[in-house]
């Protein structure tokens, strides 16, 4: 049923929200300024979680635990994993970039629950600053981002409950923002738009939201179990009290394995929204990527104790679950080879954008076969703790989801400023970053196998000139940052004007002005039936032709 | 081709782990061998498409048309779906007779019955058999059956606690600061924790196994080479995690003999 | 077209002055099931301890079943009574609506009453045993859903009136949404009693 209001979108909706740049910092309900609310807020939490992780590196480049406390460094490196987990990736990938895109991708004005969406954002910064303040006030959680009791028990108390009181606000935010993306999604499409014409991102965000929906919930639970046996002395996971540690490990990896597609699936969203544009095709496999982000969510929910291979797990359940891992390698290695298929044979631009999609495809693959490798048991039994794994999980969650969040900010500034990036900063930018993250993260693999383990400050001298060198990497990326700053600043307000679609690209959000309307579009919202219409089918090859199809109907 | 042949060369060749200490080390290492070359392979193969692709493809300056439009290939999905399905089923069951062969299947009950057994003579607690064994890696059948007569492996009980291992021997009742086994005899380790988890790993056996309190586990093993091997805390149990650390001495069944006979307590003669 | 009352225009006009279809419930719905999760990790940690964790010598957990199946009929009859306030309401018939309304409210006081009266006659404590714990975590935390639930429908019993509430024939989602919740509180709990107090 629309009612539409004509010639009233002039007149300003009768709301006391402020204008300008105060915007940013009100309880707006536009889902732009919250998306980009979500984006500054998780970038200045990057920023935090990497002087933490600077922080880790120095202390590695001895082998003596000399830069700071033992103490000081357990809460150091269980920031540094809590911080980047919950107020980064999770809060951009999916606050950020789906709040900005999903209104335009299902060509609505907004979200289904703006006012929920509002929430949801500004559950973020006190988690965040309660979190963080934990370190200064009381002193922080000391366990890991993991908490495995009875360590959590047994720490000082003050910070874990602290701990456990900010994942609870972050994960209530999580699940709020899935409730809206899966309504807005499945129930807000501009009418004539069916599921299977949605752009991609659309449907790794609806396959994120539910599990988001389904598993978050369990480690609400969880924590909320773990607090009891802090403050009120029962013994869930207390084995002195008669509990059972295994049990947590069970329910918090039951949501934790999860996290990590939540954490990397709107990732592969964005990058098959990225590459179609810039190599000028049409994404390769459209039913197939939507099948595969389908069974990644099932199979995702049911693999969780692959964490847990040299636990308390008896030999069928490590059985069971090697097998149940593996498989999640089809569907992926579905995905990947479709975005190849995407980039053979286009017309590739190489700007900042496709080069960090194309670093994500490099480094994600290898992170990927190290994962393929570790869910195989007998290998993991080996490197399992080690910083085998820490490589690994790096480079899916930076090598992957931060390449592919760089990669967005390239691709769409433009739309959000109006103006574009500069591309030779943002050349400088990716080169730091991707020799700076492989030099960190690829001789920690070597490290893993030979007896290095992990979260400790001390270790066997034979593994020093490798740990240093593995500094010197993190110093890089650490550099890496300044021109990324430096750039957006500035582009700000020296950038080339980018006009409302500089990259000639087919979805919704490039057929208005940069920056767009508050309504997202004056008029109709457009109906684009293939988001992917590039390419010149090959009977109509012709080298002179200019600009792709354009299958953008009006309505009909 | 040339990949294929790389990436079975490097697997064979590049050497990245520490010298094989136990039976099952070798075992590993057949695994980590296939894992690494078929790794190989993959990564090489996709950068080089990459590349090529960034290289091959690239728009030239004042080039505005679009690349072809292909938006499927159903014969090319097909195949791509299918070769990565077998290469896992491959990995999976290869890893599975893996698993096999270092004893990762051995039901793990039978482990702590032998504990048990010995330790009714010497120990003054009703708890030992009726014990659950909460996780572990068990002795691999063809061990016992290789050598005739099934050998009883060597019980060690392993006390995991911040932060240090401590290693009692129920045969001579006494307790070790180092874990002190003879080349070529089997041991199996009974662990438990006292307070937090830890994680009992030797990197030259491959082999680890969390340390839990109150839920017991075993690990269990047949040391190949004399040497001393670092036993690594592989679990966060507190400040000190990374200088949790012990030793375990293999050595000739003589040396370890008379080790034995120093430290027995059961048999210990007035001094 | 109709014209639209204030509280509509809040609640379904956007940026571009367009009206969508009221997806309230769905959200509402899609809660639930994000609620119905995390009830499931503590019956999954109470079947895994039940399983795999034998009590001590020497603890005690016993549970009567007399007072639980009262717990079980006051809720499902108050389902029942929230039900027929809603059909009251679609006829406009506030006064009848109201009444249901608070019949469903104090059948739900009483559950809490009820579960009270249950917590002290126990024989052990929240600390006594692995058991004793969960049980009394699992159903706090629903007895926490029924005491919010029942405060709502307070609240909907307030809005319910004539002639200056805001709930009304036209404009039902409180009521249909507060009712949504109280099915699924029920729902939780022939659940929870099948779980802790049968199995």
């Amino acid at each position: 049923m629309t009612a539409t209001l004509p010639a009233q979108s002039e007149h300003p909706s009768p709301s006391l929200q402020p204008q300008g740049w105060l915007r940013y910092f009100s309880f707006s309900v536009d889902h732009k300024v919250i998306g980009l609310q979500y984006l500054v807020c998780g970038f200045a939490f990057y920023l935090i979680g990497g002087a933490l992780a600077g922080a880790i590196r120095t202390e590695l480049v001895s082998p003596l635990s000399d830069f700071m406390p033992r103490e000081v460094y357990n809460q150091v490196l269980t920031l540094h994993g809590t911080v980047m987990i919950f107020l980064w990736i999770v809060p951009v990938v999916n606050g950020a970039f789906g709040n900005y895109l999903i209104p335009f991708y299902v060509g609505a004005r907004d979200m289904a629950f703006p006012r929920l969406n509002a929430v949801a954002f500004w559950l973020i910064p006190p988690a965040g600053l309660l979190l963080i303040s934990s370190y200064f006030i009381t002193g922080a959680a000391q366990s890991g981002w993991t908490a495995y009791p009875p360590l959590s028990i047994t720490t000082p108390a003050s910070g874990q409950i602290i701990w456990i009181l900010s994942v609870l606000l972050l994960g209530g935010s999580s699940i709020f923002g899935g409730i809206n993306f899966i309504a807005t999604i499945l129930k807000l499409r501009r009418p004539g738009l069916k599921m299977m014409q949605l752009p991609m991102y659309c449907w790794a965000m609806l396959g994120t939201s539910i599990l988001v929906v389904l598993s978050t919930p369990v480690l609400a639970g969880t924590l909320i179990l773990l607090s009891f046996d802090i403050v009120a002395h029962t013994g869930f996971f207390n084995p002195g009290l008669g509990g059972n540690v295994v049990v947590y490990q069970h329910l918090f990896w039951f949501y934790s394995h999860p996290a990590v597609y939540i954490m990397v699936l709107p990732a592969f969203g964005l990058v098959s929204e990225i590459l179609p544009v810039h190599c000028r095709k049409p994404l390769f496999g459209y039913a197939t990527m939507v099948v595969s982000i389908m069974a990644i969510v099932v199979l995702g929910l049911v693999v969780w104790a692959h964490h847990m291979f040299t636990s308390g797990t008896p030999p069928w359940m490590r059985l069971f679950f090697t097998i149940a891992t593996a498989f999640i390698a089809v569907p992926t290695g579905i995905k990947f080879f479709n975005w190849l298929a995407t980039l053979w044979g286009g017309r590739i631009s190489l700007n900042s954008a496709v080069l960090f999609s194309c670093g994500f495809i490099i480094n994600f693959v290898l992170g990927g076969i190290t994962g393929v490798a570790l869910a195989q048991v007998p290998f993991d039994v080996h490197v399992h703790d080690t910083y085998f794994v820490v490589a690994h999980f790096h480079y899916i969650v930076y090598g992957g989801s931060v390449f592919v969040i760089f990669a967005s900010i390239y691709h769409w500034y433009p739309k959000v400023t109006g103006r574009l990036l500069n591309e030779s900063i943002g050349r400088l930018h990716f080169l730091l970053t991707f020799v700076g993250f492989n030099l960190c993260f690829a001789p920690q693999h070597w490290l893993g196998l030979n007896g290095m383990p992990r979260r400790v400050a001390e270790y066997d001298p034979q593994f020093a000139f490798i740990n240093q060198l593995s500094s010197v990497g993190a110093l890089l990326m650490a550099i890496s940052t300044l021109p990324f700053l430096w750039n957006v600043i500035m582009s700000a307000f020296n950038g080339e004007i980018a006009g409302d679609n500089p990259w000639r690209a087919l979805t919704p959000e490039w057929l208005t002005s940069s920056p767009p309307p508050v309504e997202n579009w004056k008029g109709e919202a457009p109906l684009v039936t293939e988001p992917y219409g590039y390419g010149v089918p090959a009977e109509q090859l012709d080298l002179q032709a200019a600009s792709g199809r354009d299958l953008w109907s009006n309505g009909r | 081709m040339i990949l294929v042949l790389g990436g079975l060369w490097i697997g064979q060749n590049v050497n990245l782990l520490p010298v094989d200490a136990s039976a099952n080390a070798p075992i590993y290492d057949e695994l980590f061998r296939v894992l690494f070359s078929i790794g190989t392979i993959l990564f090489l193969g996709i950068v080089g498409l990459v590349v090529f692709s960034l290289i091959r493809f690239r728009r030239r300056s004042g080039e505005l048309s679009d690349g072809l439009a292909i938006e499927g290939n159903l014969p090319l999905e097909i195949f791509w779906t299918a070769v990565p399905a077998v290469v896992v089923l491959f990995i999976g069951l290869f890893s599975y007779d893996i698993y096999e062969r270092m004893g990762g299947m051995a039901p793990l009950d039978h482990a702590a019955m032998d504990h048990a057994a010995m330790d009714h003579a010497s120990s003054n607690q009703g708890s030992g058999s009726e014990q659950r064994v909460w996780g572990g890696i068990g002795t691999p059948l063809l061990t016992a059956s290789e050598q005739g007569t099934p050998v009883s492996p060597l019980p060690v009980e392993v006390t995991a606690m911040q932060f240090a291992f401590l290693f009692r021997y129920p045969k001579g009742d006494f307790i070790s600061g180092e874990l002190h086994v003879p080349v070529g005899q089997p041991v199996s380790l009974s662990m438990e924790a006292k307070d937090v988890i830890h994680a009992f790993w030797v990197p030259e056996f491959r082999l680890k196994q969390d340390v839990i309190p109150g839920q017991p586990t075993v690990l269990n093993f047949t040391p190949t080479r004399a040497g001393r091997y670092p036993i690594v805390c592989a679990e966060l149990c507190g400040p000190y995690h990374g200088g949790m650390r012990s030793t375990v001495v293999v050595e000739e069944q003589d040396a370890f003999d008379n080790w034995f006979a120093q430290n027995n307590k059961i048999t210990a003669t007035d001094t | 077209m109709t014209t639209l009352t204030p509280s509509e225009t809040d609640l379904n006009l956007d940026h571009a002055g367009e009206t969508h279809a009221d997806h309230r419930m769905f959200g509402l719905a899609t809660f639930l099931v994000a609620d119905a999760m995390t009830f499931a990790g503590f019956f999954a940690a109470y079947l895994t301890f039940k399983a795999v964790n034998p009590l001590p010598a020497g603890a005690i957990y016993e549970l009567e079943l007399p007072l639980p199946i009262l717990n079980t009929v006051l809720l499902l009859v108050s389902s029942f009574t929230f039900h027929r306030a809603g059909a009251n309401l679609r006829r406009s018939m506030h006064q009848r609506c109201r009444l249901w309304l608070l019949i469903s409210a104090a059948l739900g006081f009483a559950f809490l009453v009820s579960q009270m009266v249950e917590y002290f006659t126990l024989p052990f404590g929240l600390t006594d045993n692995l058991y004793a714990s969960t049980f009394y975590a699992l159903t706090g935390f629903h007895g926490l859903h029924v005491t919010l639930g029942a405060l709502m429908i307070l609240i909907v019993w307030w809005q319910c009136r004539t002639p200056s509430g805001r709930i009304t024939a036209q404009n039902h989602f409180p009521l249909e949404a507060a009712e949504l919740y109280w099915h699924f509180v029920d729902g939780i709990w022939v659940i929870l009693f099948v779980i802790l107090y049968l199995l």
